[in-house]
């Protein structure tokens, strides 16, 4: 006779006012496969954790959120954020998609550069450029986008010295009714800082102002901010036209649209509460066609969107390493996933579900990494099926800043595949060995022996 | 005649010491006089009272929380829909309304009406819009400043004077005397509700609530004033009573003919001592209260139910005064077993 | 180990301990445990049984059992005397 399948034992106290769980299967169902491509099979392969992007979810992400706004303005050019996601095979699609580079450092100019983006393509943003980047930016006909007044004067400097007059904007910082309000970056544009940067290098003559700027913040909630922000800007397109003939080449509203992830605290799931690309698109367009712009006139809106644009995309494949029990008699599971490839598990309630079938029955247990450190922790509560060590889990939505702000810490960093639109599987990062580590560092003679 | 059979689908049956209006709501439809209903209870916890109660709920079934996101929401209220086929689901409780508004077009597709608020009208009478919700329909309403910094607080001060309100974003309201006593109650606040914080001018005064009924073209169906004549310590009304205020009426029709409002509602007001009605707080719902109007002439739950089948209920024009509604509590017997059943399957 | 002989397990895997007036879920697992337990097994016996009957090794089923009796212990669902 064949033996029945086995599924841990579990008991759960029925607390007062506790909703019966175990009537309710609230949780999603499990994943199993990604993109066409079994998770049990990604795991065994390529090895867990792993991150798993698909081309697929790129693309048409990019394709609601292009024709959101180019249904409804004339000129919309997105500019891939580097930052959020600089991996040469991800920022490649957005490019073959028509996108532009957005970088924010000597580093990612040079990695847009390589991966053969027109440099007059290239928005350099970011407080900290270099004489030598902005020589370079400038030589190259790239979009500067000046930071601070320091910013402006070094680069009026360098204009002397460039084969090509700077192509420049400024950054705008502005109440937009959200909080916190970002004003650590770019000249405000209540108290006339912004205005008078303007004056500068339009009187300076020696740098050719193309656009204006704003970043108004990250994971912005409302689409009203930005319909504001539209409206600041537009009013300085306004007065530079009146005060000195000159008009603006484009409009550039900066990235900060939030994805469909649950920020931590919140009552109900980002996937309910959180703007579409339409809602942004649609505060945004109205705002700005509904300005002094006569119509033929429309600058190009150009749009930095990242996060709301790659995190879907994003998957990271974890395996249960083991099951405890805290000193108060809590579940916990420990997984080969956490912070340090898991950054944004700091703000978000990522969704996880399970890679293989279960029975109705769930406990609450706290997901914890593989870390020796106490804030290594995936969720703090969790309803999950009763897990084994070896069973795989699949965390959601991990595509936006945790492939650039992942930590190389005590565990080597795991390979990232991309499944493309056949359905096939491709490296586009190789895990990391003890040589990528330890090939950077030098050991001083009088320090290579040793008598442990 | 006969009279048409409804299936109707009501939640907040947690009918405890601070309850929710689902029984109330109930019993309104099971007087309804232009037709028979077969109530479904939908409950997110098995101690509801409601889903023991045989003469208020027919059939009770478990719902997901709102937090569980609108996608199984709805598949759960799909599979309770091919069990029971419902004509309108009427939703109770303030942290649902916005899931169920989402859904709302896609459950009329599948034959299920409701009839709630936009989200227009849900977002701007929120507590941190109330001053502009004020302005923006000529209602007297306390000056309100959201504010996120502590710092604030000393700016508003000559414009508030204290003692003034602290209020949370969701929940929570305090009374502070001083400076330092808003801005503790300003950390305490933002530390478990987040920002921003609502400081509101203190008004003394006597509390009247408004349960009504707008059909969504500005006319008002039903409005019925109350004044609280005993309060829990949860600021609950225990027992009220009907009062005859064209004032209050008056503020009330201004309200809906003014926002256009759709769907049941509650107005809390304050009358100053110089006799001035301020509107404090516009609850996006049938209170628990309701009864009290049905008692008194005005179906509330009826006629919404009717607007949500499309129907053009004639107005409530008169209602009782001086009529009074004492709560009371009341223990059932439950024998474990369905306790069990409903914990276990999800349906009673 | 033995289980409070007076606890009340139904079909559906609904537990109520009239003792203290609590009531629990277990899953089939856990409530054939409950039974073997209450048939008076030991904790060998439970495992021998176990193993024989499910898709498990003596290794993992042991390691759960071992948790699985902690939680009993916990929600005082033994007998006292032990």
């Amino acid at each position: 006779m064949e033996k029945q399948k086995y599924e841990r034992p579990h008991i759960l106290r029925l607390e007062t006012g506790m909703p019966g769980k175990f009537g309710m299967r609230n949780e999603p169902a499990p994943t199993t496969h990604i993109d066409g491509m079994a998770v049990s099979e990604l795991a065994e392969k390529y090895g867990s954790p792993l991150f798993v992007l698909s081309e697929k979810t790129i693309r048409s992400v990019y394709r609601q959120a292009y024709k959101a706004f180019s249904t409804r303005y004339p000129k919309v050019q997105f500019a891939w954020s580097y930052k959020t996601n600089y991996l040469s095979a991800v920022c490649n699609i957005f490019h073959q998609e028509g996108s532009w580079a957005e970088v924010v450092s000597g580093f990612e100019y040079d990695k847009a550069l390589a991966n053969g983006v027109d440099p007059k393509k290239i928005i350099f943003n970011g407080p900290a450029k270099t004489r030598e980047e902005l020589l370079l930016a400038t030589n190259n006909e790239s979009l500067i986008h000046i930071d601070h007044l320091d910013e402006l004067y070094l680069l009026i400097e360098v204009a002397e010295h460039a084969d090509h007059r700077p192509r420049v904007a400024i950054r705008v910082n502005m109440d937009t009714g959200i909080y916190p309000m970002w004003d650590r970056f770019g000249f405000n544009y209540e108290n006339g800082q912004a205005w008078d940067a303007l004056n500068k290098i339009m009187h300076s003559g020696k740098l050719d102002l193309m656009g204006l700027h704003t970043h108004i913040g990250t994971f912005i909630m409302s689409a009203n901010a930005y319909a504001v922000a539209a409206t600041k800007l537009a009013e300085l397109a306004r007065l530079l036209q009146v005060k000195f003939n000159h008009k603006l080449k484009y409009i550039d509203l900066g990235g900060g649209f939030a994805s469909k992830n649950t920020l931590k605290g919140s009552y109900l799931p980002g996937s309910d509460t959180n703007p579409s690309f339409n809602d942004y698109a649609e505060a945004i367009s109205s705002a700005l066609i509904n300005s002094h712009f006569a119509p033929g006139e429309l600058p190009m809106l150009i749009l930095e969107t990242g996060r709301a644009l790659i995190d879907e995309a994003g998957y990271i494949i974890s395996s249960v390493i083991a099951n405890k029990r805290m000193s108060t008699g809590r579940r916990a599971t420990i997984i080969d996933a956490g912070v340090n490839l898991l950054f944004t598990s700091f703000w978000y309630q990522h969704s996880i579900t399970v890679a293989q079938g279960t029975s109705q029955y769930r406990e609450d247990t706290s997901l914890y990494g593989p870390l020796c450190m106490n804030i290594d922790c995936i969720r703090d509560s969790i309803n999950l099926p009763l897990l084994n060590p070896g069973d795989h889990l699949v965390i959601h939505q991990t595509g936006a800043y945790n492939l650039t702000q992942w930590m190389q810490f005590i565990h080597l960093r795991p390979k990232v595949v991309m499944i493309d639109e056949m359905g096939d599987a491709h490296i586009v990062r190789e895990n990391e060995e003890m040589e990528s580590i330890t090939g950077l560092e030098k050991l001083p003679g009088h320090l290579s022996s040793i008598k442990a | 005649m006969s009279k048409p059979r409804y299936t109707i689908a009501v939640t907040g049956l947690n009918a405890i010491d601070s309850p929710g209006p689902g029984v109330a709501v109930i019993r309104g439809l099971r007087e309804a006089v232009s037709f028979d209903v077969r109530i479904i209870g939908l409950a997110y916890e098995s101690l509801e009272p409601g889903v023991y109660m045989d003469e208020v709920t027919d059939k009770t079934y478990l719902i997901p929380y709102p937090t569980a996101g609108t996608d199984i929401l709805f598949d759960r209220l799909m599979y309770i829909h091919t069990q029971e086929k419902i004509d309108v689901i009427i939703p109770n409780f303030d942290a649902e309304l916005y899931s169920f508004m989402k859904l709302e077009n896609k459950l009329r597709d599948s034959g299920i009406r409701m009839f709630l608020p936009t989200f227009e009208q849900f977002e701007e009478r929120h507590k941190v819009n109330l001053s502009e919700f004020g302005k923006k329909y000529k209602l007297d309403v306390p000056e309100s400043i959201p504010v996120t910094d502590s710092y604030e607080i000393q700016k508003h001060i000559a414009a508030l004077d204290f003692p003034m309100m602290v209020k949370g974003k969701w929940y929570d309201a305090f009374i502070a005397y001083n400076a330092e006593q808003a801005r503790t109650y300003f950390n305490k606040i933002a530390a478990k509700w987040g920002l921003p914080v609502v400081l509101q001018k203190y008004v003394h005064g006597t509390e009247y609530n408004v349960t009504g009924l707008g059909d969504g073209n500005g006319n008002t169906i039903a409005a019925v004033p109350m004044r609280k004549q005993y309060i829990t310590d949860k600021g609950k009304a225990w027992a009220g009573i009907s009062i005859d205020d064209p004032k209050l009426l008056e503020i009330t029709r201004r309200f809906v003919s003014e926002t256009r409002w759709r769907g049941g509602f509650e107005l809390e007001m304050m009358k100053s001592s110089d006799g001035k009605y301020y509107l404090m707080e516009i609850n996006p719902r049938i209170p628990a209260w309701v009864y009290l109007a049905v008692g008194v002439g005005q179906n509330i739950p009826e006629a919404l139910t009717l607007l949500a089948l499309g129907q053009n209920p004639p107005a409530y024009d008169k209602y009782d005064v001086g009529k009074l509604f004492i709560r009371y509590s009341w223990d059932m017997i439950v024998d474990r077993s369905e306790f069990e059943n409903f914990s276990v399957k999800g349906e009673l | 180990m033995k289980i409070n002989p007076n606890l009340a397990v139904s079909e559906s895997g609904f537990l109520f301990n009239p003792g203290t007036g609590e009531s629990f879920t277990v899953n089939p697992t856990g409530a054939e445990i409950i039974r073997l337990l209450r048939e008076g097994l030991s904790l060998e016996q439970v495992i021998d049984a176990f193993t024989e009957q499910f898709q498990v090794d003596r290794h993992t089923f042991e390691k759960d059992l071992h948790d699985f009796s902690g939680i009993l212990k916990t929600y005082n669902l033994l007998e006292k005397d032990e």
